[in-house]
Parts: C-alpha cells; sequence; structure tokens
C-alpha cells in the first residue's frame, strides 16, 4: 500500500486527533495507522519486538546480578584504560557512546536531506553514518578482545560474580550484531540512494516495487533504535 | 484494493519530476528544521557527558542511581520523539508503539521479588552475604 499524503487537502479528509482519533482510526475497518505506510510501519513493529528481546536481556541480567552472594564486578575498573599514563575509568565506553550518538546525529541529517530529495548528501551523510557504526563495532572487538585476553569467560572472570562473562558477551554481543546489521542496511540503502533510485523509481530488485526516500527514514528508524538499546545497555550494565 | 487507493498509488509514484517543486517537497514525509536535529544532537552530547560524570566523580548510591536513570530516560526520549519522530506520529501509532514496552515493568518487579527469594535462599544455605 502507498502512503497516504496527508497535506494534499484534495485527498484527504481531516481526520480527529486525541483519543477520538486512536478511537476512530482503529475501528475505521480499514488500516488503522493512516498516514503510516507499511515499510514504516513494519519497521515500528518489528523494533517493538527487538524492544522486548533486549528487555529479556537486560532482565536476565538484573535477576543474575540481585540474586548473586558474590561482588559484581565494578565495571568502572573493568573497562577503565591507561590513556598516557592517565588512569580513566569507564574511558572507552563513554568514547563509544560519543560514536555511536554522532551516528544518529548524521542518520537525522541523512532523513532530512532524503525528504528534500537531495541524492548526494543523503548518501554521503548515510555513509558517514555507517562509518560511525563500523567504528563502534572496531572499539567493541577491542574490548571484547581485551576482556577475553584478561580471562573473562561467560562462566567465569577473575574479579568477582561468573555471571559477569555470560551476561557481557550476550548483552553486548547482540547489540554488536544489530549493529553491524545495520552497517549493512545503511551501506545498501546509500548505494541505491546515490544511485539516484528513488529519483527515477527505479524498480527494486526483490520486490519489484518502485521505491521512494522513506526507505532512508525506514533505516533511520532502525539505526536511532540500536543507538537507543546502547542507552540502556550503557545505563543499566557500564554504569549501575 | 479500492478504485481510489489504485488512483492514489499512480499518483504517488508518478515521475519525479512532479515532485521537485517547493510546494511538493515541503509536502512530502517528515520534515522538520536541521537546526531542531542539531540542537537534540547537542543536548545527547551533553547528557552522555553527564552520564559518564557521573561514574567519573564516583557517585554512589540513590544518588548515582536516579541520575543514571534520569539521564537514560531523557536521551531515550529525546531520540524516540524526535530523531525517530515520534512526536509528529498520529497517536495510534505512538500507542501502539510505546504502550506495550510498560507492561515490561511487571516482568521485571516479578523479577525483581523472584531474585530477592533465590538470593535469600543461597545466603540461608550457601554462602555469607556480600
Amino acid at each position: 500500500m502507498a502512503e497516504t499524503v496527508l497535506t494534499n487537502p484534495g485527498q484527504s479528509p481531516a481526520r480527529l486527533e486525541g483519543w477520538r482519533g486512536i478511537a476512530a482510526d482503529w475501528a475505521s475497518d480499514q488500516r488503522a495507522f493512516k498516514n503510516v505506510s507499511w515499510g514504516k510501519a513494519m519497521m515500528w513493529i518489528f523494533l517493538l519486538s527487538d524492544t522486548f528481546i533486549f528487555s529479556c536481556f537486560l532482565l536476565s541480567y538484573m535477576t543474575a546480578r540481585m540474586s548473586t552472594t558474590v561482588p559484581w564486578p565494578n565495571p568502572s575498573e573493568v573497562f577503565a584504560l591507561d590513556i598516557g599514563g592517565n588512569h580513566m575509568p569507564l574511558i572507552l565506553i563513554a568514547i563509544m557512546t560519543f560514536v555511536l550518538i554522532s551516528s544518529s546525529g548524521t542518520m537525522a541529517m541523512a532523513v532530512n536531506f532524503g525528504y528534500r530529495r537531495d541524492r548526494v548528501r543523503t548518501a554521503i551523510l548515510m555513509l558517514v553514518t555507517a562509518a560511525f557504526g563500523a567504528t563502534f563495532v572496531g572499539m567493541q572487538a577491542f574490548e571484547w578482545t581485551k576482556l577475553i585476553m584478561e580471562g573473562v569467560r561467560p562462566w567465569g572472570n577473575p574479579w568477582g560474580a561468573p555471571q559477569f562473562g555470560a551476561s557481557f558477551f550476550m548483552i553486548t554481543g547482540f547489540h554488536g550484531t544489530h549493529v553491524t546489521f545495520g552497517v549493512i542496511f545503511l551501506i545498501a540503502i546509500a548505494r541505491k540512494v546515490f544511485r539516484g533510485d528513488f529519483d527515477v523509481e527505479r524498480r527494486g530488485f526483490f520486490t519489484s516495487r518502485r521505491g521512494n526516500y522513506e526507505i532512508v527514514e525506514i533505516t533511520g528508524l532502525y539505526w536511532h533504535f540500536v543507538d537507543l538499546v546502547w542507552v540502556f545497555i550503557f545505563a543499566f550494565f557500564y554504569l549501575w | 484494493m479500492t478504485n481510489a487507493a489504485v488512483h492514489m498509488e499512480e499518483r504517488l509514484h508518478a515521475p519525479a519530476h512532479g515532485a521537485v517543486g517547493t510546494e511538493a517537497v515541503h509536502a512530502e514525509g517528515q520534515q522538520h528544521p536541521i537546526k531542531l536535529y542539531l540542537v537534540v544532537w547537542g543536548w545527547l552530547f551533553v547528557l552522555s557527558t553527564f552520564s559518564y560524570l557521573v561514574d567519573y566523580f564516583g557517585l554512589h548510591g540513590y544518588l548515582r542511581w536516579s541520575l543514571i536513570l534520569l539521564f537514560m530516560m531523557l536521551k531515550a526520549g529525546l531520540i524516540v520523539a524526535v530523531f525517530m519522530h515520534m512526536a509528529w506520529e498520529r497517536l495510534a501509532l505512538t500507542y501502539a508503539i510505546l504502550l506495550p514496552p510498560v507492561v515490561v515493568f511487571v516482568f521485571v518487579a516479578i523479577m525483581a521479588l523472584e531474585s530477592e527469594y533465590t538470593r535469600f535462599l543461597r545466603v540461608l544455605f550457601f554462602a555469607t552475604p556480600s
């Protein structure tokens, strides 16, 4: 189904707002999401399911940490680095956070330029976003290597509660996988944008449908979600 | 699909030259001033710095936890509302997506009770509390 363009007054009648709007949209015996294309609605529903997956990971981590009688390793010290003789607590994670937030900013810009039909700027900003994402994954690989060298395993570690390793590898591993897939997704869409697929209404390889610049926003939704999950991981796993 | 819908789809997929005009550009999708994104971006940096400083200065106890949660919720809210455009969606979508995760809090409560119980049993039978 194509997106409905709300702003064309000749096409769409005025819709109700507030609670009456929710009731009217859902009870219309048609599509519930009136001005949202199927692609965007489906991405949101996928992200909702992903929210539950990450919620379950963070919950199992909470359960492990709350129920153990062995002290939990102090993440501030575990993830500290010595840079130029200075002992910086949690510095690597802070840098990773800033890298991911920067990538969210460039992604938001890409969406904006996409809707302005600025093909080249959109593609470049998406590739910059992908580069930030790849940087993030690289730093995560460094972090994993460092911890594994120090003896962290899913079943134990030198500093305290053995569940630390399992929680760490599961949560950050799943998030890193999401970032990796996001980078691939970004590069694939950036290529289509740069080639001008959405200006000439070129038909998609798999779907044979004509795409439009909304796919940039949908890609952006996924990417911002990855950043959003990191906000929660940063707060609960690294800072708590 | 009704005739009207087919017609609409044809209209929407009309060649690009129809949509290059200023009016059409403004009509399309989620269009917001770049300044808004830059301001939110800046705030995300500031809030992340604050989160890091909570750890850097070694705050602890309820002050630490409440500050972590505050900065986390502010960052999450900014990302969802502005970057993901939830603030401009119709409420039918907003509530469909944002209400279900609230149910997770029930799960949190259940697992918190459960882990307290597990810890109690472990202390009772196996170990000395930390």
